[in-house]
């Protein structure tokens, strides 16, 4: 089986890596909470999360810097929980590169292969951190010292460093967040193009929505220490599984709504204040159970009169920010409460007049958002 | 206060200068200049005493050095890898074993000492005819032990600056504990020890009060100067002296830039 991922196809069972019912306990602390997780070769895949949830937790269990309180890991199909990290067929990009400030730069890209057993002859050494410099574009640069380095360069030499043992897989720990923003998106295109041309797996620790929906192949939602959804990027932000990654993954407004009835990928729901909707339904909900809805900004139109057979709810503008080649409204619904909306510019000239304080409807289109399931 | 600071740094640095002055004399009084010569470094380094005590407070002073570098590297590691009040007490009585005055440190070391002698050497002498006694290795295991705590502090210092994400990185890139040791550790705190050794080196050589207290019958440098002054004071003592004085400040000198040094890539 393979799965399109928008980037490029990944074929599935062929596991890399594993968590199986891995936990961590710092002492009261549950960093990490029977994670379950496959890993496929040769994919980018992303952890994603607020601070503190657990990601570089786990991320460190697959290194070998942790080992799992319960549970345990599979790399390349062996039980690894117990093996130390210098024995393990990864690398890691560290956060603050962590290169050795005693060697050069070419110093520092062959650590990894000075220490094979047996070793390694110093002439096909000195060919392959050539090699591995030359990819990350700092061919010239193997005799100087670390910090005569930029910080964009210091974190191609980390990269170099460690895609020069030719990994299994390659640990990424928030490797662009000391870099400015120019300079992050210019390294994002990098990562990318050597993941794909390199092959290795790549996993990658982020708390940037943005930088995981545009690299990953696949990424998992994590909170408090659990793995809340695993997915692709469209999946995540099309069909989030809860009220944790709608609203963790973009914008949405979620609503508090009762199910009238509910088919295979449909349901109609009743919205707090009476008005039905038709919605996406990942699941079958149960009728007349309450449930929350999630609704994209960008899912809703605007209009100054109620179109005929489109539910609408009718709501006063409070807010209204111009970015540019969108407009973000934000209305007051009397029961409802605060409701998001965000319109094209193109659509806003229909709309002659309607600033703050301005009395709309905010049209809701069947089969705009969806049931979300619990956390 | 410019006066007063002026005045306290005569106080401190004028009898030394004088005695750097002297030294150079040409007459036979050690507290008067008379003329220019460099006659007293000549005969100093010609004395067969002067010389003996010379290599025996270098043998002392090296001995010990090393020791203290050696072991208080070590305890420095240990020390780090300890947690919480166990860590906070050995650092407490690490700098206070620094503060403890020479004096109290001698006599301890000479009571300690002499127990454990009375203790042992009835037995040593019975089974193989031989005695433990003050001498060179009383004097090694003092300075030994006491400069060990500076070189505690200062590799502890080391240590502490250090980015324990470099001892990771090693590992992941395949090394072991003793291979990471031996290319990421020991290199990183080089600079350290080297001070450490220094310092230690520089303190056995000059000491006085612990080694009156311990040295027995060994002769190092400064008991050799101190007894020759209560036969008469020469040019030739200031002699000894200014050179002694620019051995040890060569060395501090030069600990003090590998410090220095060492810091530069990770201040940048
Ligand atoms: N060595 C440790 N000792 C005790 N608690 C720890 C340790 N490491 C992590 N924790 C705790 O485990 C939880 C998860 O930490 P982790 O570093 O995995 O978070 P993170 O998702 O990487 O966050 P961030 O985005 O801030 O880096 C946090 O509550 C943290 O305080
Ligand atoms: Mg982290």
């Amino acid at each position: 089986m393979t799965y399109a991922t928008g980037h490029h196809t990944v074929s599935a069972g062929a596991a890399i890596a594993e968590f199986v019912n891995t936990s961590k306990r710092y002492g009261e602390v549950l960093a990490a909470d029977r994670l379950n997780l496959r890993i496929e070769k040769g994919e980018f895949l992303s952890f994603l999360g607020p601070s503190g949830c657990g990601k570089t937790t786990a991320l460190r269990m697959l290194a070998g810097f942790e080992t799992p309180t319960e549970g345990t890991i599979l790399i390349d199909g062996r039980e690894l929980a117990a093996e130390p990290a210098y024995r393990r067929p990864v690398n890691m990009v560290f956060q603050h590169y962590a290169l050795f400030p005693h060697m050069t730069v070419a110093e520092n890209v062959a650590y990894g292969l000075r220490q094979r057993r047996p070793k390694m002859a110093k002439a096909e050494i000195a060919t392959r951190v050539a090699k591995a410099l030359d990819t990350v574009r700092l061919g010239e640069f193997g005799p100087r010292r670390i910090w005569q380095m930029s910080g964009g360069q210091q974190q191609r030499v980390a990269l170099a460093r460690a895609i020069v043992n030719e990994p299994k897989i390659l640990l990424l720990d928030e490797p662009m967040a000391a870099l400015d923003a120019k300079l992050r998106a210019e390294m994002q295109m990098e990562l990318l193009s050597l993941q794909r041309s390199l092959g290795i797996t790549f996993i990658l620790v982020t708390h940037d929505q943005q930088e995981a929906l545009s690299m990953s192949d696949r990424i998992c939602i994590m909170g408090k220490g659990r793995i809340m959804q695993i997915g692709t990027p469209r999946e995540l932000y099309d069909l989030p599984a809860n009220r944790y990654v709608a609203d963790f993954v973009g914008r949405a407004n979620i609503l508090p709504a009762r199910v009238r009835t509910a088919s295979e990928g449909r349901a109609q729901v009743e919205l707090s204040g009476g008005l039905a909707v038709e919605v996406t339904a990942p699941f079958v909900p149960t009728p007349g159970a309450a449930v929350e809805v999630a609704v994209r900004p960008e899912a809703l139109r605007l209009a100054l009169a109620p179109e005929p057979g489109v539910p609408a709810l009718a709501a006063t503008v409070t807010h209204m920010t111009f970015f540019g080649e969108h407009i973000e409204y934000l209305l007051a619904h009397p029961v409802l409460g605060a409701v998001q909306v965000m319109l094209p510019r193109q659509a806003e000239r229909a709309l002659p007049g309607a600033g703050v304080g301005a009395r709309l409807h905010i049209l809701w289109d069947p089969g705009s958002g969806l049931v979300l399931g619990q956390d | 206060m410019r006066l007063y600071a002026l005045a306290v740094y005569a106080f401190l640095y004028l009898p030394i200068g004088i005695i750097a002055l002297f030294s150079f004399s040409a007459g036979r009084n050690a507290s008067q200049m008379q003329g220019f010569s460099t006659q007293w470094y000549g005969r100093a380094l010609s004395n067969p005493f002067v010389i003996d005590a010379l290599k025996t407070s270098a043998g002392i002073a090296l001995t010990s050095a090393v020791l203290a570098s050696v072991f208080g590297t070590l305890a420095a590691l240990a020390l780090s890898g300890m947690k919480g009040r166990w860590r906070a007490l050995f650092d407490a009585l690490i700098y206070i074993a620094v503060m403890i005055p020479g004096i109290v440190i001698g006599i301890a070391t000479l009571i300690a000492l002499v127990t454990v002698f009375n203790a042992l050497n009835p037995w040593l002498a019975a089974a193989t005819g031989w005695q433990l006694s003050m001498g060179a290795g009383s004097l090694v295991a003092a300075h030994g032990l006491f400069t060990m705590s500076l070189v505690i502090i200062l590799v502890r210092a080391r240590i502490e600056g250090m980015d324990r994400a470099l001892i990771e990185a090693s590992s992941d890139l395949g090394a072991g504990p003793l291979a990471t040791f031996r290319q990421v550790t020991l290199p990183l705190l080089a600079p350290a020890i080297l001070a450490g050794f220094l310092l230690s080196f520089t303190f056995s050589f000059d000491d006085f009060i612990i080694a009156f207290f311990v040295a027995g019958s060994e002769t190092t440098l400064p008991i050799y100067i101190f007894s020759s002054i209560r036969r008469g004071v020469t040019p030739e003592i200031n002699a000894i002296g200014t050179m002694v004085m620019a051995a040890s400040l060569l060395m501090l000198v030069i600990a003090q830039l590998t410090l220095r040094r060492g810091g530069t890539p990770k201040d940048q």
